[in-house]
């Protein structure tokens, strides 16, 4: 029983960091029905930029408070991933907008290639280890939950709300969910649509980059290739959840969380990533349009 | 209603009890009706009435929450459609229908629509593709009937000039008759056409009368239509039948609907006590019609 | 006159001013973007401890650059494109005849392709031939057939497969294992691998085929790495990360390719070489190459394909056509599958090894993008676009001179993949519907007229 909710509480910290990343794919999504194929990427870069800047306060600010320094990762991350969203949206999305389906689906393969080849290429292709941030462990009813999983879900969970507040009690959530739900109307209603998704993506950029430090500050260790898995494993979580819903982003990154630290307990490890992917394929064929997305209507 | 007993000869289509939910909203409602083998039948109806849901049911793209749709060919073949996925009841059935939006395939050419809803028929010339693939004369030959058959529905739609360029390309009348013709490409017995006339203008509007007319004369097609235009339901329809929120409130020819005042009400909603003027107004507007369209 | 050059003046003086303001405006984010990741480099140290490195030089160089280019751009570069595009609007456009060379380009392109090796090897000699076959010639032939095997489920279906390169896979394992389980020949298997592929496509297509758009696309993704993982997991058959090694040579009618005394070379009386077998590899691809053009162009005449095509422009017209699109999606994904069978088992008798690692996301990532940088449907297109990006990136390993201007550390094959993300935006953002946009009918009455890509639709399934 203990080590179930063991790997309960390991699970959730993993869903937290990929709901994290998922609510990028989910609200990219929906709001101009693109996969942002290069959003994994940008979670990467998040966690580069936290661990140049980790690095930095080490090197030439020695002495920092833990509880500053990761502060100063979050934030620095955040606008370096915002930065680069941005850029990318500007000049490899935007001008497909309203052309050919997939042409943006393959600049945003094209601009994950470059993410990673470029930070492979301007920070080296080794592993980038680092001492543990934070490493107090507590023992609650014999289970160990250290102080970093605390950080991660309490973290998430602000962000979370934050968020929520954003999308559906500010004018510029307003904006979204009008460009969402037709962007032409909107745009003839006086909502700058351009403005609107370039703080989609900034919004995205910023949760993933958060998501990318605690990832650095999880497990210890980057490398340039970090993009892809856990960019993938989210992507997995906003289609399991139903594409285009929030709630659902975030649903879909604890269940694949729990799915992966629960069959790796039970079974074998080296499975966990097919179980992940079986269990999407799954979902999907009984409910197409994921657990919380609306099912399209087709009408005749 | 009593014209109905002298009208059952030989249905091609008996709708009964139809009944369809979508959620709380009950789109039709214990819905019955027969078409006439060889008869054009109009089923018209305020928007939202639910027209366009019962042509998705005798076609197979929703299935009915009840009731019984049978279709019984020339053969006598019968067929229970609310039991077929749709594409069956195009194959094996015969049904064909068009769309209330139109559905071209606008990046293939006006012949290859044509080529394509005859799919069924040359697949299986083709061997289920091995026999084709390896060049076998029969499949030579069904290719050779496919194109003269689209090229007799081209001719049928005065589309030959433009059998070569992209669907999309076509004015919107001109799709109109494409899907028409695509759809009787398909060999059907019963053609259902959902709002044929729609955003046509009167000369379009015509031609689409002598097309549906000339299809019934040439072919023995009976039609189910669904047209909001009158002028098109009352002249070329043999029986309407009137949908009013998903119930039907009237059945008969054209002449004992149009003068239904049942009809008239629900049709142009007003109320019971001035049907009497708009009766008057429509003999008047008729009276003018005549002068124009012989 | 003197107005009209005032005013061309004040215009010149504002194109600069506007030049200038976008010029530092670039700088800006390009100092804000490559600030932490040009600027400073993690690096370990002795101790196996990071440190820091500073570049500031370095990052200096990119802002100039930065600044410098939007400068050229905004200034020079878009007035003079403005101008073009009106004079060219301005003239009449005049219909060019098809010469002799777009007409009958396929025919050429086949007859240069067989002439290719003994040219090469007339040019080089038979041991220099070796790279230009191999590399050039049989790498990008490999993705060439790829792409027209994905086209036919992406391009004609309008199904989005992002995980295409599992069925490659499928097939250079089957002929992986077959023959060093039971020893069967190359000419044996390779059949085999293409209906085991489709055979996994239709496995894979039954229960996913429902789904629509992004949502068949992360699950064929998801199937792509499944059968990755289990390359990689299920050790006792396929040997793990480590691969299966040794796989047995093609022979070219019972004749072996090796130095024995009934080998090729030994008994033509040439010198033993293995480029006879690189040569002999390459007629091979060029060989299944050409039969996926030819069956992918006779499909495309034959209801089959017109299904397929006509799917892709509108799935509920094609039910309401009397057309099962289920079957209809299956036999795409099928035949996609199963040239991509061909190719994997092309793959391993040529690797003579093969390990999961040559199965990797990317290769569907850049097998897709080959065939929508092509033009979706078109086969010289894709043709075109493999060469670009294949051939391509393969050049930047030849580029040694590079190392002369960046010195001797610098290696041109760092940024192979990085060149060719860049390659893949630029070309995208160039040509949104690929190099070749316009779609050949697959019948006429009167006259063959291609379609445009304004008319033709993408699929959602
Ligand atoms: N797939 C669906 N899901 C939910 N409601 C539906 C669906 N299809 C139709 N309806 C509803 O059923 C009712 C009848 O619609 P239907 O399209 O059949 O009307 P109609 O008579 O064809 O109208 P019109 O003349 O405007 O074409 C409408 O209220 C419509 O909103
Ligand atoms: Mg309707």
């Amino acid at each position: 029983m203990e080590y179930f909710i063991q790997q309960l509480v390991n699970g959730l910290t993993l869903g937290s960091i990929y709901g994290m990343i998922a609510i990028g794919y989910t609200m990219v999504y929906g709001i101009i029905g693109m996969i942002n194929f290069a959003h994994g990427d940008i979670f990467m870069l998040g966690g580069f930029a936290a661990l140049i800047v980790f690095l930095v306060l080490t090197s030439f600010l020695a002495g920092v408070p833990v509880v500053l320094a990761l502060l100063l990762m979050m934030i620095v991350g955040m606008l370096a991933a915002a930065l680069w969203n941005w850029t990318i949206e500007r000049v490899a999305y935007r001008p497909l907008r309203g052309s050919f389906r997939l042409a943006p689906l393959i600049t945003a393969i094209g601009m994950s290639i470059v993410l990673s080849n470029f930070i492979q290429v301007t920070q080296g292709p080794r592993n980038k280890p680092i001492p543990p941030l934070v490493s107090s462990v507590y023992n609650v009813f014999g289970i160990a939950i250290s102080l970093k999983q605390i950080v991660i879900v309490v973290i998430t969970a602000i962000l979370l709300s934050v968020f929520w507040y954003i999308v559906n009690r500010t004018p510029l959530g307003r904006a979204q969910r009008a460009t969402e739900q037709d962007r032409k109307m909107a745009a003839l209603l006086g909502v700058d649509v351009d403005r609107t998704i370039s703080v989609t993506f900034i919004m995205g950029a910023a949760l993933a980059a958060v998501a990318g430090t605690m990832y650095l500050m999880y497990y210890g260790v980057v490398v340039f290739t970090d993009g892809f898995v856990p960019g993938v494993k989210a992507f997995t979580a906003a289609v399991l959840g139903g594409i285009g819903s929030l709630p659902g982003a975030v649903l879909g990154g604890l269940l694949i969380g729990l799915i992966e630290s629960l069959w790796s307990a039970y079974f074998t490890i080296d499975y966990k990533d097919v179980a992940t992917f079986s269990i999407l394929a799954i979902v999907l064929i009984f409910k197409p349009s994921g657990i919380l997305g609306r099912p399209e209507v087709e009408k005749v | 209603m009593a014209l109905k007993t002298t009208m059952t000869k030989d249905p091609i289509l008996k709708v009964e009890h139809l009944s369809m939910r979508f959620g709380g909203l009950m789109a039709i409602n214990d819905f019955s009706f027969e078409a006439e083998r060889g008869e054009i039948t109009a089923l018209i109806g305020p928007n939202g009435a639910g027209k366009t849901t019962v042509f998705n049911c005798v076609t197979g793209f929703y299935k009915p929450t009840m009731g019984m749709i049978t279709m019984k060919q020339r053969s006598g073949k019968e067929f229970l459609l609310e039991r077929l996925p749709d594409f069956e009841i195009t194959k094996h059935a015969k049904v064909a229908r068009t769309f209330q939006n139109i559905r071209m395939f606008s990046g293939l050419t006006v012949l290859e629509n044509l080529l394509v809803a005859q799919h069924n028929k040359l697949m299986q010339a083709s061997g289920y593709t091995i026999l084709g693939l390896l060049g076998f004369p029969a499949y030579r030959q069904a290719t050779k009937e496919s194109l003269e058959l689209a090229k007799h529905w081209l001719e049928m739609a005065s589309l030959t000039d433009r059998a070569d360029d992209p669907a999309g390309d076509l004015p919107y009348g001109a799709q109109r008759r494409l899907e028409i013709a695509r759809a009787m490409c398909t060999g059907p017995e019963l053609l259902c056409l959902d709002e044929p006339a729609a955003g046509l203008n009167p000369r379009e509007s015509l031609a689409l009368n002598e097309l549906l007319q000339a299809i019934r004369r040439d072919t023995g097609t009976s039609i189910l239509l669904i047209e909001h235009d009158m002028s098109v339901v009352m002249e070329i329809s043999d029986h309407v039948v009137v949908l009013e929120y998903g119930q039907k409130i009237s059945d008969g020819n054209p002449e004992f609907v149009k003068h239904d005042p049942k009809v008239i009400a629900a049709y142009l909603g007003v109320e019971d006590e001035e049907v009497e003027e708009v009766i008057e107004e429509i003999e008047e507007i008729e009276s003018e019609q005549g002068g124009i369209n012989p | 006159m003197a107005n009209v050059a005032s005013t061309t003046a004040s215009a010149g003086t504002e194109v600069t001013a506007r030049a200038l303001r976008e010029a530092v405006f670039t700088g800006l984010i390009t100092l804000g973007l490559f600030f932490l990741f040009v600027g400073l480099k993690t690096d370990q140290n002795i101790r196996n401890e990071l440190i820091l490195t500073e570049r500031w030089g370095l990052l200096a160089t990119f802002v100039a650059v930065s600044m410098v280019g939007r400068f050229l751009i905004v200034a020079y570069v878009q007035p003079w494109l403005a101008q073009r595009k009106a004079v060219k609007a301005a003239a009449p456009e005049i219909v060019k005849g098809e010469s002799f060379f777009s007409r009958n380009l396929s025919k050429i392109a086949i007859v240069a392709l067989v002439l290719y090796p003994p040219v090469i090897v007339a040019l080089v000699g038979v041991q220099g031939s070796l790279k230009w076959v191999d590399n050039f010639g049989i790498q990008i032939l490999i993705y060439v057939m790829l792409a027209w095997g994905l086209n036919i489920v992406v391009g004609l279906a309008g199904l989005l497969d992002l995980g295409y390169v599992a069925f490659y896979a499928v097939g250079a394992y089957s002929y992986a294992l077959l023959s060093s389980y039971f020893g069967l020949s190359f000419w044996v298997l390779l059949p085999v691998a293409g209906i085991l592929a489709a055979l996994w496509g239709v496995i894979l297509g039954f229960p996913v085929l429902r789904l629509r758009g992004d949502y068949l696309a992360i699950v064929t993704l998801a199937f792509g790495e499944i059968i990755r993982l289990v390359l990689i997991n299920w050790t006792e058959v396929t040997k793990g990360t480590f691969g299966v090694s040794g796989i047995a040579k093609a022979t070219l009618f019972g004749i072996k390719f090796d130095a024995s005394k009934d080998g090729f070379a030994a008994l033509f009386g040439l010198p033993m070489s293995s480029a006879y077998y690189k040569i002999f590899l390459f007629y091979l691809i060029l060989g299944l190459a050409l039969l996926t053009a030819f069956v992918t162009i006779r499909l495309r005449r034959m209801p089959v394909g017109r299904a397929w095509e006509a799917l892709r422009e509108d799935e509920i017209a094609c039910r309401s056509l009397g057309i099962n699109t289920v079957t209809t999606k299956l036999t795409a994904f099928a035949t996609g599958a199963m040239f991509g069978g061909f190719a994997g088992s092309f793959f391993a008798v040529r690797q003579g090894f093969v390990s999961p690692e040559s199965f990797v996301f990317l290769e569907s990532a850049v097998i897709l993008a080959i065939v929508v940088l092509g033009g979706m449907g078109s086969l010289t297109g894709i043709a075109v676009a493999a060469v670009v990006m294949i051939g391509g990136t393969e050049i930047l390993r030849e580029l040694t001179f590079l190392k002369v201007i960046f010195g001797p550390a610098f290696t041109p094959e760092l940024y192979r993949m990085l060149i060719f993300g860049l390659a893949m935006v630029i070309v995208m953002v160039w040509k949104p519907r690929g190099f070749v946009g316009s779609r050949e009918p697959t019948a006429f009455l009167h006259e063959r007229k291609a379609i445009s890509g304004s008319f033709t639709k993408e699929g959602h399934g």
